[in-house]
């Protein structure tokens, strides 16, 4: 689950990581007041989850509250493009209006899981306000890595060589030290996979602040942090996978006209892919689960049809524990209900998988059964072709 | 032979009493395997569906000489639970659960070694984990510990290891004339216990595997580090898939797992390495049963 900025700083002070003042707002009036509250120069900010807001016009420097007024009547309802939305881009909902400091220097520091060795890691590198993987691509030594054991936390001594590593010295990097272990502590209480400060900045006055925040969190653990749970913006997400999500389905929209109905997400992917070697485009992933109950085909129908560019459905079932007879008759059943506007080749593969095929082919319904991936991907595809 | 699993395995099931744990322990007791108990807190001393419920899985280890237990706890507690299975000394934990918080795995594994490390010094055997995220192992004809349908399996020369379930299931669907002498499913967590590595090394080492099939997906780096110990390590053939090649960046595709992450994890990446080490890499799911039976006659 991701956040806005100004929750991951509202996070962050939570742990005492220090950030620049700033008021969340969504008009101009309130701009002005909390403007003038935070010393008239401030920055506004436009909150949407994708990155690279600054280049596409989300991110301005105001000299007093009067241009902090303006720019937030011009960001409210302005749909931002950055390199990280997608042409469609993003509306902007609310701003963040935030002190301007005096920054000397721009730094980047960011800690998630290295699958490698099974521990979280800080990454640290003098080239803030750049892009980690555009860095670690050009000079990949630029990048300090600081495994760290995730129970532990950070120790004072490994806080130290990030703080080394990013060429501090005096004040700034004692701020550093604490800024480095104080972060630490937040991304593991919280269960985050992601904190990335970028910039990380030391003023000219030798304080270190969190200029940008970007934070992630493992779905799996929301559980346990309600009050992180309650930050979630369906606003930033699709509405149709927050849709198949309160399903029990996992559903993500890809831009072909394939549409995709299959039970596990290892398989679900193989078929993506097949459908791929078979000449077509996916429409979507989507993964029903083990049950494939007729009430799960009949949302995931109903999912996948609210896609407009689907042009032919391919369902494709391993019947491990559930019979394909059963399955058979849930597909039959959710088709009649449903209506079927696209032809929807299906494979079953399993458990009665004969008696499963005889119910699909008798049911009068213009289903098409398919022996096997590369079989079912063909014979999608052409339907999708018109053929 | 197979690896880990056979018909003297002795499975308590952890959460015997829920709604998952019920259905499976009877699923593998049909099966053939030694199921010879489980554990739910609180319910010991009583039995249930014909299995005798113990309080903890040290109890059933004493009491019923578990070997190797199978987890069906909810995400919530089932870190507790394999760490407790490794504390009695379970020498194979298999974690079905999805959905373990990333945090608590990190914590679990951090026991589990410290745990080994008594094991060993005291001359006990480790614990291996399996999982979490998995359906579990199968050795075909003599134990069934996870939630893959048993019928389709029969015993055979191929050794299947693989991060999904049911691409597990078309991969022994499609072995089927040949047969499989263990199917592991490692699970689509990023954190598993058992991977790759430790599954290839145990296949290379038993007598009963041939050829191996290995099933990998996006995200992480694990198929590039299997790539390497193959080439180095490995003698029997190997056939990969690897599924996610069209799978958009920066998405997760399910699997806590499987997700390309600043450019790293990709299909194109990870099927490269694979066919730089010698591994017979298939483009289509559909080609996985085609190809190892073609390398495993050539092998003969």
């Amino acid at each position: 689950m991701k956040v806005h900025e100004y929750q991951a700083k509202e996070i962050l002070r939570r742990y005492g990581v220090p950030t620049p003042r700033g008021i969340v707002t969504e008009n101009a009036d309130e701009a002005r007041a909390a403007a003038k509250e935070l010393g008239g120069r401030v920055v506004v900010k436009a909150q949407i989850h994708a990155g690279g807001r600054g280049k596409g016009g989300g991110v301005k420097l105001a000299k007093d509250a009067d241009e902090a007024a303006e720019l937030t009547k011009e960001m409210i309802g302005m749909t931002l493009i950055t390199h990280q939305t997608g042409p469609e881009g993003r509306e902007v909902r609310k701003v963040l209006i935030e002190e301007a400091l005096n920054i000397d220097k721009e730094l980047y520091l960011g800690i998630t899981l290295d699958r490698r060795i099974g521990m979280p890691v800080v990454m640290a590198s003098k080239q803030g306000g750049m892009e980690i993987e555009e860095v670690a691509e050009r000079d990949p030594s630029a990048i300090h890595r600081e495994p760290i054991d995730g129970v532990l936390g950070a120790l004072p001594f490994q806080a130290r060589a990030v703080a080394n590593a990013l060429g501090l010295t005096g004040d700034a990097y004692k701020k550093c030290v604490d800024f480095v272990q104080k972060l630490m502590r937040c991304y593991i209480d919280t269960d985050a996979s992601l904190v990335e400060i970028n910039p990380l900045m030391v003023t000219t006055e030798g304080n270190v602040f969190a200029l940008d925040c970007k934070m992630t969190f493992d779905d799996n653990a929301m559980f346990r942090h309600k009050d992180l749970a309650e930050m979630r913006d369906l606003n930033e997400e699709d509405p149709l996978e927050v849709e198949a999500s309160k399903f029990g389905l996992n559903y993500i929209t890809l831009d072909g006209n394939v549409g995709c109905m299959v039970n596990g997400a290892g398989l679900a992917m193989a078929t993506m892919d097949i459908i791929k070697l078979a000449g077509g485009q996916p429409a979507n992933f989507l993964d029903v689960g083990g049950g494939a109950s007729a009430e799960q085909v009949k949302n995931a129908f109903r999912i996948i049809l609210s896609d407009k560019n689907v042009k032919a459905i391919l369902i494709n079932i391993f019947g491990g524990i559930m019979r394909c007879d059963r399955i058979a008759e849930g597909v039959v059943s959710a088709s009649r209900e449903v209506g079927l506007p696209v032809p929807v080749v299906v494979r079953l593969e399993g458990t009665n998988v004969d008696l499963g095929k005889e119910i699909l082919s008798n049911s009068g319904l213009p289903l098409i059964t398919a022996d096997g991936m590369w079989d079912a991907a063909q014979k999608v595809v052409a339907a999708a072709q018109g053929k | 032979m197979a690896i880990w699993a056979d018909k003297n395995t002795r499975v308590i099931v952890q959460g015997i009493t829920g709604r998952e744990g019920t259905f499976h322990a009877i699923q593998c007791r049909d099966y053939g395997t030694q199921v010879v108990g489980g554990v739910t807190p609180g319910k010991g001393g009583t039995t249930h569906e014909g299995f005798a419920v113990f309080n903890s899985v040290r109890e059933a280890r004493e009491k019923a000489g578990a070997n190797c237990s199978l987890i069906f706890v909810p995400p919530p507690f089932a870190a507790d639970a394999i760490m407790e299975s490794a504390d009695a000394g379970i020498e194979l934990i298999i974690c079905i659960t999805e959905g373990i918080p990333v945090n608590d795995m990190m914590r679990a594994h951090d026991f589990l070694r410290k745990s080994n490390a008594r094991a060993i010094m005291s001359g006990a055997m480790p614990s291996r984990l399996i999982g979490p995220n998995c359906p579990g192992i199968i050795t075909p004809g003599e134990a069934k510990i996870g939630i893959m349908p048993g019928h389709i399996h029969r015993p055979g020369p191929i050794g299947i290891v693989s991060r999904s379930g049911t691409l597990t299931y078309e991969a022994v669907g499609q072995t089927r004339a040949i047969g499989q002498s263990t199917a592991v499913g490692i699970g689509g967590d990023p954190l598993p216990g058992t991977n790759f590595i430790d599954c290839l090394a145990a296949f290379e080492s038993d007598p009963a595997t041939e050829a191996i099939i290995m099933i990998g997906e996006i995200g992480g780096s694990a198929e590039e580090e299997a790539a390497t110990f193959v080439k180095e390590s490995v003698t029997k053939p190997v056939v990969a898939f690897i599924a996610g090649q069209t799978a958009p960046p920066g998405r997760r595709m399910g699997h806590a797992g499987a997700i390309i992450s600043g450019g790293k994890g990709t299909a194109a990446e990870k099927m490269a390495a694979l066919k730089a080490a010698g591994i017979h890499v298939v483009e289509a799911p559909s080609e996985m049963g085609a190809k190892v039976a073609e390398v495993w006659k050539a092998r003969r």
